[in-house]
């Protein structure tokens, strides 16, 4: 262990131009143990973190006989037919198409939404702003739970109805079991808090950048896309990164929604897809598929956030900072 | 801002507003009504039926098995998760003593906070899978296949009724604690380093500076932990739904069951009035913990 050397040291010659006293003597061997603890602590957790992903990676590779004999050891060749049938066979290829479609639409369309009802309601006066201010911020206290049995009538009904009524297939488009009806969810239970940031985040750009653009002729619009829009790009940014997350591992509402059965199964988005290939007939024997699947389910997040970690870390934690 | 104001407004807010209402405003309150209803979904209309939901819920054993998990939830949880978080974010912030004047975390602090708060990004339900996998009750688990490594029996962690909760609860941890590191690093850097150094010159040793300097001067920031750990205590559904050895209906025989997951079953069975009762009664219990939570914690606010 190399970590109690630096704090040692930076003690060491802290404490070098006085006396060398017992008491310091005993603090500084009550530091060097301190450390030794805390960088065993820090390093047990770490192993905890990596263990399990590590431990998964290898044994995608390997065969149902090396899981069993050897579940420790390196994987004696590199197995990708286990990535395979998890890709084709369990239609994994097929659910994280659908997850990232998902993510793609709502993401987009929650933070259009969102940022417009955050503009208006946070630098417009108009009578009845804080009624629709408060009624967004009030989704905050209440669980998905609460509005689940209702929701996937609301759901079912309006695209019957938008059938009914211009002839067109709807319930296919948004209705239960479909990719649309799914998407105008996600947006609607990511409002809330899209608002509630951005509004607070709207309220601290200058008002001077807005009015000079107001005296060069701009209209509403065009100073809401060209000039209030690039300046609040760092808020974008966090509730954006924070929104494709949360959409991302959604797991509830893609269950209730787009329901079991040949149907809609195809439309399954990848957090249901992995929960039911874990118990599924077919595959509770084939390991190795499993343990792929899994992985290449993990993998791109892990890619992305090796890539964007600090953004990533400040855009999860920015709604708690406030 | 004057001329074509009103237009732009409407404009801007139509969309939100027609989404919100329509997707959670309206079937909110409606589950207020439904819980007073039998209801099965396909019937013409949900016939009124007052209170029964709720008596039928108050005598249900398996409701008051679910309010027992939550309350054990609700201390383990925070308690835990907050513990090893603050630990850590003391060590990777202010336990590598100061130097040059600044105070610095131990070795390898970067490192550590890229680790810890990896699971994060990671969904719930994935994770889950993939603990399924770990706790495996033979050695091809990981768990029991370190045990045996060392001679020890394997354990049932998801079949035994004692073990079942905790082992789920410790996936919540894993994944929780990164997260309040960070949240809690962030509060860290925001104390002066001033006070440290009059507390190490009093001589302090670094377990009474957390006690005595970043314990009371991140107060706010830990109650605000506290209350996002307790909602997704209440929350408590994904994990239990992929891990629970039922196939998801807070196996074994209902010893890691949630409210959550008692609605969702109900649901499911298309019991749809009893549904929505458990679902109201989650909300204000959920509603009830946090306005204690943020009553009874409030203290002074320490200014500096």
């Amino acid at each position: 262990m190399t970590t109690n050397t630096t704090p040692a040291k930076a003690h060491d010659s802290a404490s070098s131009t006085g006396t060398k006293s017992p008491a310091i003597a005993g603090r500084k061997r009550d530091i060097r143990f301190f450390s030794r603890l805390s960088g065993l602590a820090l390093a047990v957790w770490a192993i905890i973190i990596i263990g399990p992903l590590v431990w998964v990676f290898l044994s995608s590779f390997k065969s149902p006989e090396e899981i069993f004999s050897s579940p420790w050891t390196i994987p004696s060749k590199l197995r990708w037919d286990n990535w395979e049938r998890a890709w084709n066979t369990a239609h994994i290829g097929t659910y994280m198409l659908n997850s990232v479609v998902v993510v793609a639409f709502s993401t987009t369309l929650t933070m259009l939404l969102g940022s417009m009802a955050a503009y208006v309601l946070s630098r417009y006066q108009f009578f009845g702003n804080r009624a629709i201010y408060y009624l967004f911020v009030s989704g905050l206290a209440f669980p998905v739970f609460l509005a689940l049995v209702p929701l996937f009538f609301t759901v079912r009904d309006i695209g019957n109805g938008l059938r009914n009524l211009t002839g067109l297939p709807f319930d296919k488009w948004i209705g239960i079991g479909s990719t649309g009806g799914l998407v105008l969810v996600y947006v609607s239970y990511s409002l809330p808090f899209t608002v509630f940031f951005l509004s607070a985040f709207f309220k601290t750009l200058p008002t001077s950048v807005a009015e000079a653009a107001m005296i060069d002729g701009a209209g509403h619009m065009k100073l809401f896309f060209r000039v209030m829009m690039p300046m609040a790009k760092s808020g974008l940014v966090s509730v954006g990164i924070f929104n494709v997350i949360g959409q991302w591992a959604q797991y509830l509402l893609p269950l209730y929604l787009i329901p079991g059965g040949e149907e809609f199964q195809e439309r399954w988005v990848l957090t249901q897809g992995i929960a039911s290939i874990s118990t599924a007939a077919g595959f509770k024997s084939d390991w190795g598929a499993l343990f792929a699947a899994i992985t290449i389910a993990i993998l791109p997040m892990i890619i992305i956030y090796a890539l964007m970690q600090r953004q990533i870390q400040s855009g999860l934690t920015a709604g708690a900072v406030k | 801002m004057r001329h074509g104001k009103y237009p732009f407004v409407v404009g801007f807010l139509f969309a939100p507003v027609l989404l919100y209402v329509t997707y959670v405003i309206y079937p909110t309150l409606r589950t207020f009504y439904i819980s007073m209803t039998a209801w099965r979904g396909f019937s013409v209309e949900p016939k009124w039926i007052g209170f029964d939901n709720y008596k039928q819920l108050f005598d249900d054993d398996r409701f008051w098995q679910a309010i027992r998990h939550h309350a054990e939830l609700l201390v383990a949880l925070p308690l835990i998760t907050i513990a090893i978080a603050l630990f850590f974010a003391f060590l990777l912030n202010v336990g590598g003593g100061s130097k040059g004047g600044v105070r610095t975390g131990v070795w390898g602090s970067k490192f550590y906070r890229v680790v810890f708060f990896l699971p994060q990004v990671l969904a719930v339900a994935i994770v889950g899978v993939m603990f399924q996998t770990v706790y495996r009750p033979d050695n091809t688990g990981l768990v029991n296949g370190v045990l045996t490594k060392i001679g020890l029996d394997p354990i049932a962690l998801l079949v035994n009724k004692n073990t079942a909760l905790w082992s789920i609860m410790f996936v919540a941890v894993w994944q929780a604690v990164g997260f309040y590191v960070v949240l809690f690093s962030a509060g860290m850097s925001g104390i002066p380093t001033e006070i440290y150094e009059a507390a190490e010159l009093d001589g302090a040793t670094r377990v009474s500076m957390f006690f005595r300097v970043t314990l009371p001067l991140l107060w706010d920031t830990i109650q605000v932990a506290w209350v996002y750990l307790g909602i997704a205590a209440f929350d408590f559904f994904a994990l239990i739904n992929v891990l629970a050895q039922d196939g998801g209906y807070g196996g074994p025989d209902g010893a890691t069951t949630t409210l959550a997951t008692e609605l969702y079953y109900a649901a499911s069975k298309s019991k749809l009035g009893y549904a929505s009762a458990i679902g109201v009664v989650l909300f204000f219990l959920t509603l009830t913990f946090a306005a204690l939570t943020l009553r009874v914690t409030k203290r002074e606010t320490i200014e500096y």
